[in-house]
């Protein structure tokens, strides 16, 4: 981990130890202000200029009771001087504001790692809540770690002598003690929150106050405490030159909405219900009012589907955003948006199942669903993004894909993607792609206006209402073809059916070759993912690959319709291995589309997968590839 | 096509649409598309402008059979699509076609949510208070006690009453008619049509093949007059084939009272469709046969902003606000650094 150390000016002798790379978690109670903490952490290192990834993990309870293992809040960056795709494996710097933040959370601190603990926390009734009969602060069982037990409560009432608040409200800043101490261990500057505190607690002054001394308390006492020997510095990444910002995927998926309407000439209206982790879509489309985006907070999920069609058929770019459970109850409505052929977006972003599940985790278990789950035959294209950046793209793509082919469209977020940040550069305008719309103003045959008469993609013409002539039905029922009239003849249903999945698999056509991310000709095993595992599973194979072993790897963002090269590729390995964060649901359609044995390396853990999980998988199947 | 030409006067045939209807001979929902299509032409809006919209069931196959846009959706889902179409389209005049068991059991959710936000579109319930699509089970709005296919013993179901729920649910405008009655029919689709909010109208319909002669006390000569009351504003509760039975208050029930002697119409409770309270109207939905003549006509009509136009005068406040939004600036938002 380290490479150089150099000594630090001032009145200690401290060493500042050089570092490609840092993995920190913070962990506390769900109300100790530990995704702020990250957050504040994430913009200030993404601002200095180290490349950055993040994994929020925090309860579905707001306020699960006060110190339990159940109310555990935490928040991992990983923070680099080199190009990185996931928050890290194994946690470098643990701060653990209470025994359950303790508990829950050391087994993945590495062996002599740093261990921030709020000693003020290590009463005798936060240690019972988290299971502890001793005080691990004094039975020795850290002596693996290094330890720095900190009075975080009592230095922020220090540090805020005179102040007119309650000791309960100064209590509620110790989290921003504990960032000043995290920021002179990792020399970051205070700046960039100490500006957010202003502009986030202006109003109130003796708040604003309270805060910024927190955190320059825990700065101060970094620097004076002769505890601490050596503090850290992670250099700049050399990453793209640009201008940037730190992107969630939710934000991004949102920012992706607005700017394909803008594309398109058209405005925007998003019908939701609010479901986590989908919900901060909703919040930060209802801002951009003044991009003519409408938000609709509809009663229910079949509302939000329904409204949306709505919008559509009236000409809009309608688009609607939830998770697992409002696709379950969306379906019906899905379905009548395949029979009408209305260009939309459905957003899942994919949280633990089955049911209610783990609202708050991450899951790639959806992928059926998006791809099947609907009565009859009822062909929905599905794309995914990689990652939080990517959002933004893939958001853009749903609609090129929507518009040109007059149909909904899934996007297969997860919760890791939703939550997860990363630094976006902005695009230039001239970057982005062009999005056609054509609204039909005159009847397209002799006999009027055909709503089911389609061109060379087999889109039919949208049609919106307000238009003199082309006055039209639709609906549900099976249409004929042509015009669209309500039709229950057996040939006209069959064709259809055919035409309508022809029209989805034509997709294909107007989409990117495969990449493959190693050896293009083929070779031993090829590993082969989609969506947020992207960072894991590249980093993984190019470890192996660093390591002599004949691995390459395929990222897919287009999952119905896959790309027309995909079944070759396959086929150019010997072997393929397929990680999901299910038990096998890509595996699965790869082996029906494509009759390829492909093994699948599930994880259905509500979390993403560890770049080892990966590596030794590979590592194994190729040690028993050489044995043979 | 052109722009340039007036529009010509338009006539109920121009509502027809090609589409062979498919309705039972002898339905009552043929009665209330005639009043439909006669009522559209009258209100001075291009036929472009209209949009039909409907969920499943037998009255909802009404938009096929009226040549304007549109959307038979899902079963119960209507109001929901309806409200999508007018958010982003306010100049449409939006209207929803349903029935009792497309709007208040299957779809009650959204028929609830859309009459609370006052989205200015018009709701017409076809209530035959049966399942006729799905070939006679009883519906939400069947009395107690009634064998359908579905309760061979009689239904264990208490009933909903459509303009209760309407008006529990903050309702601007409700109304009532019946099928057979197409003057009266007539009147209340054009009241219904130039209301500014969500228009909710309860339109007695016989099923002739399943609940056959459901509506025979306010529908039939012989009972009619005795059996329903015309809501006027302002003019006080009589109805009976000699107008001489008034409704008056008793502490806060109804009573039926004979007019003349000492009771005078000025003792009678007279209608106040525009009153802010809902309370009389309320009063009014509850007046049921065979204890109580049945109202007809216009319950309550009062003003609220609707739930477009104030979705979009946020959107103008921003634009006035902000500028219209940019690309450049959507991106370059927040905290941002430059890397060299």
């Amino acid at each position: 981990m380290s490479t150089a150390t150099a000594p630090t000016s001032g009145a200690r002798n401290i060493k500042t130890v050089q570092l490609d790379e840092i993995v920190i978690r913070f962990v506390g109670d769900s109300g100790d202000g530990m995704q702020l903490a990250g957050t504040q952490m994430t913009n200030t290192t993404a601002v200095f200029g180290n490349d950055v990834v993040t994994l929020p993990d925090f309860p579905a309870e707001i306020r699960a009771p006060a110190g339990s293992l159940a109310g555990v809040s935490g928040f991992q960056i990983n923070l680099s001087s080199h190009d990185i795709r996931t928050p890290g494996d194994q946690v470098n710097c643990l701060v653990a504001m209470n025994p359950a933040g303790l508990k829950a959370n050391l087994a993945d601190l590495e062996p002599g790692g740093i261990l921030l603990v709020n000693e003020d926390a290590f009463g005798k009734v936060n240690l019972q809540k988290a299971g502890y009969e001793v005080n691990p602060l004094e039975d020795g069982s850290l002596a693996g770690f290094r330890l720095f037990k900190v009075p975080l409560d009592k230095l922020t009432t220090e540090g805020n002598k005179g102040s007119a608040l309650t000791a309960r409200a100064l209590g509620r800043c110790r989290n921003f003690t504990a960032l000043g101490l995290v920021y002179w261990m990792f020399n970051r500057s205070l700046n960039e929150t100490l500006r957010w505190i202003d502009a986030k607690f202006g109003k109130k002054p003796e708040v604003a106050q309270a805060n910024a001394n927190a955190l320059k308390t825990g700065y101060y006492f970094g620097e004076t405490c002769e505890t601490f020997v050596e503090n850290y510095q992670v250099p700049k990444a050399r990453i793209a030159p640009g201008r940037y910002r730190k992107l969630t995927g939710n934000e991004a998926v949102a920012l992706g909405l607005v700017t394909a309407a803008k594309l398109a000439g058209k405005e925007l209206f998003y019908g939701s219900y609010p479901i986590t982790p989908a919900s901060d879509i909703l919040h930060q489309l209802s801002i951009y009012k003044n991009y003519g985006v409408r938000t609709f907070q509809a009663e229910d999920e079949i509302a939000a589907m329904t409204s949306v069609i709505g919008a559509a058929f009236a000409g809009a770019l309608a688009v609607t955003g939830t998770s697992g459970p409002g696709v379950a109850l969306k379906a019906e409505g899905i379905g009548l948006a395949v029979c009408t052929e209305l260009p939309m977006v459905i957003v899942n972003v994919q949280r633990g199942g089955p049911s209610t599940g783990l609202p708050t985790k991450t899951e790639q278990a959806d992928l059926l669903q998006a791809v099947c789950g609907r009565n009859g035959e009822c062909p929905v294209p599905v794309i995914a993004p990689c990652t939080p950046g990517d959002c933004f793209n893939m958001a853009i793509e749903a609609f090129r894909i929507a518009l040109e082919y007059m149909t909904p469209v899934m996007l297969l977020s997860d919760g890791y993607l939703a939550n997860g940040a990363e630094p976006w550069m902005l695009p230039s305008e001239a970057s982005l792609p062009k999005l056609r719309v054509q609204h039909p103003t005159a009847p397209n045959s002799d006999g009027g206006f055909m709503p089911y008469l389609r061109d060379a993609k087999l889109a039919r013409p949208w049609a919106v209402p307000g238009t003199p002539g082309l006055e039209h039905r639709i609906g549900g029922l099976e249409k004929e073809d042509v015009s669209g009239n309500v039709s229950y003849d057996p040939l006209n249903h069959e064709h259809m059916i055919k035409t309508r999945a022809a029209k989805v698999a034509g997709i294909a056509k107007s989409l990117p070759k495969v990449e493959i991310n190693g050896s293009p000709t083929g070779g031993d095993l090829l590993v082969i993912g989609w969506g947020s595992t992207y960072g894991a599973i590249n980093t993984a194979v190019e470890r192996c690959r660093r390591n002599g072993m004949d691995v390459s790897s395929v990222h897919l963002r287009y999952l119905f319709p896959f790309q027309q090269d995909l079944g070759d590729v396959l086929k150019r390995f010997k072997r393929v291995l397929c990680p999901e964060m299910n038990l096998g649901q890509l595996s699965k359609l790869l082996r029906a589309t494509y009759l390829v044995d492909v093994m699948s390396l599930p994880k259905v853990q509500g979390k993403p997968f560890m770049v080892r999980d990966i590596a030794g998988a590979i590592e194994a199947l190729m040690k028993g590839n050489n044995g043979r | 096509m052109s722009n340039n030409v007036t529009m010509p006067q338009l006539t109920a045939k121009d509502f027809a649409s090609d589409q062979d209807i498919r309705w039972c001979p002898g339905c009552g929902d043929y009665s209330i598309l005639a009043q439909v299509k006669k009522v559209l032409p009258t209100l001075g809006i291009p036929r472009e402008k209209f949009v039909f919209v409907s969920g499943i069931g037998c009255s909802s196959r009404f938009p096929y059979y009226v040549n304007t846009f549109g959307f038979h959706s899902i079963h119960g889902r209507a109001p929901a699509v309806a409200s999508g179409v007018k958010i982003v389209r306010p100049d449409l005049s939006v209207w929803v076609i349903t029935g009792d068991g497309d709007a208040l059991s299957i779809g009650g959710n959204h028929l609830l949510h859309a009459i609370r936000r006052n989205l200015d579109i018009k709701i017409i319930l076809f209530n035959n208070r049966i399942y006729g699509l799905t070939k006679g089970q009883y519906s939400p709005t069947s009395e107690f006690g009634k064998k359908t296919k579905s309760t061979p013993m009689g239904s264990v179901d208490f009933p909903l009453h459509p303009l209760s729920v309407a008006i529990g649910a903050e309702a601007t405008f409700v109304a009532r008619s019946l099928d057979v009655n197409t003057k009266h029919l007539e009147e209340v689709l054009v009241r219904a049509a130039g209301h500014k909010g969500t228009a909710f109208v309860e339109v007695y319909q016989n099923c002739n093949i399943f609940n056959d002669l459901a509506f025979e006390y306010v529908a039939g000569k012989d009972t009619r007059d005795d059996h329903m009351l015309a809501l006027e504003h302002g003019k006080p509760l009589i109805f009976g084939k000699n107008r001489d039975r008034g409704i008056r208050l008793s502490g806060t029930t109804p009573e039926i009272v004979q007019l003349g002697g000492d009771v005078k119409e000025d003792d009678l409770l007279f209608h106040d469709e525009k009153a802010n309270e809902p309370t009389l109207a309320y009063l009014l939905s509850r007046m049921h046969h065979p204890d109580f003549p049945e109202p007809m006509g216009v319950f309550r009509a009062v003003q609220r902003p609707t739930y477009e136009a104030l979705v979009n005068q946020q959107i103008g406040a921003a634009r006035a606000q902000q500028g219209e939004g940019t690309l450049e600036a959507l991106f370059d938002d927040g905290e941002t650094w430059v890397v060299n």
